[in-house]
């Protein structure tokens, strides 16, 4: 099936430079038309992914329609986060919050490779919850293939308000 | 002239009753690290930035204090630019609303070393200060390495999971504060 619209990947931290890293996997995967075309992605859709610090520096040009160019950070995602039907992210807390908030359907990518891999269990849990979809590098493309975002629940937002409240109490404001 | 020797058994009760005073006094010292005292605001805030994630929780969590914490002090690495950014862009946002913002950036650090000198502070008598540790939404089931350390150590523990609040009976559980 095709997904129209608009998909923003994030393809981060490949941190132990040198080789291409196993979370790069998540590139590839993407990057391959091929794989493109086959989990039902149209390539004219993407815009430009982020990549984060690290040795990987996909080639700005893919294919005709495909990826143009890629960037590694911007001072706000917002902008690109509202053009966006559906965000792949890796599992950290700051994009899967950034995401959810926003009220995009958001597919996270546990890279296995990180040590004690705790983004795990976040991402484990926000599945767990209805609010996000999960795979590894490997899975990536047989999960585009076969999700359904209608499944996804809306994920409400957090109370800092709370925190505030608690420390006026803890210090002693009244 | 005989020589005066101490009654049999009394060196022993005099040395205890020569550490008395003090061992009664090491409760309640304990005791009053937790006592509510009341402040007057202004309250001098030490925030430790982490990488990426950590900072963008932890500018969440003071986005809804009120002026009364001031100044806040910003500890991160020196190699930390995207936090950096981060803490002046939140700043600058706050200093709109409110007249009388400052940022002091310092580092590099972490938040064990900055919370243990702060504790020793304490327990030297020069400096009262209240550690208040808030584990990362990340962790769901178990606790960080430095959440593991600090939560002996902290005043106030607070994590952002029900599973976490049962494991660990002496934190404090809010909801999801981030």
């Amino acid at each position: 099936r095709w997904l129209r619209g608009r998909l923003w990947g994030a393809a981060r931290s490949c941190t132990e430079g040198g080789k291409r890293e196993p979370f790069c996997g998540e590139w590839e995967a993407v990057e391959g038309e091929p794989a493109v075309l086959s989990s039902g992605l149209s390539p004219a859709s993407v815009p430009p992914p982020q990549i984060g610090r690290g040795a990987l520096q996909p080639a700005p040009q893919y294919g005709p329609a495909f990826v143009r160019d890629v960037f590694r950070f911007k001072e706000s995602l917002a902008e690109d986060l509202r053009r966006a039907d559906l965000v792949i992210s890796h599992a950290g807390a700051g994009s899967c919050l950034e995401t959810l908030e926003e009220g995009k359907p958001l597919l996270v990518v546990i890279n296995e490779k990180l040590m004690d891999n705790h983004q795990l269990e976040l991402a484990r849990q926000l599945h767990k919850d209805g609010h996000v979809l999960y795979c590894n590098c490997s899975t990536l493309v047989e999960t585009l293939q076969s999700m359904d975002l209608s499944t996804l629940k809306p994920f409400p937002p957090g109370q800092p308000e709370k925190f505030a409240l608690f420390l006026d109490k803890v210090v002693g404001f009244e | 002239m005989q020589p005066w020797f101490p009654p049999p058994g009394s060196t022993g009760a005099f040395f205890l009753l020569l550490l008395l005073p003090p061992l009664l006094l090491v409760p309640f010292v304990l005791l009053a690290r937790r006592r509510h005292d009341r402040r007057t605001p202004p309250l001098r805030l030490l925030v430790v930035a982490g990488s990426g994630g950590h900072t963008t929780e932890i500018l969440r969590l003071l986005s809804c204090l009120s002026e009364s914490y001031s100044p806040r002090c910003y500890v991160l690495a020196d190699s930390d630019k995207m936090s950096e950014a981060k803490i002046r862009s939140f700043e600058q946002k706050r200093a709109e609303r409110f007249s009388n913002s400052q940022i002091l950036c310092n580092g590099p650090g972490t938040c064990v070393p900055v919370c243990i000198s702060a504790l020793l502070l304490g327990l030297l008598g020069m400096k009262r200060a209240i550690i208040v540790y808030v584990e990362s939404i990340c962790r769901v089931e178990t606790l960080s390495l430095s959440g593991k350390i600090l939560y002996y150590f902290s005043d106030y523990f607070i994590v952002q999971w029900p599973a976490l609040k049962e494991k660990y009976p002496k934190s404090v559980y809010l909801g999801r504060i981030v």
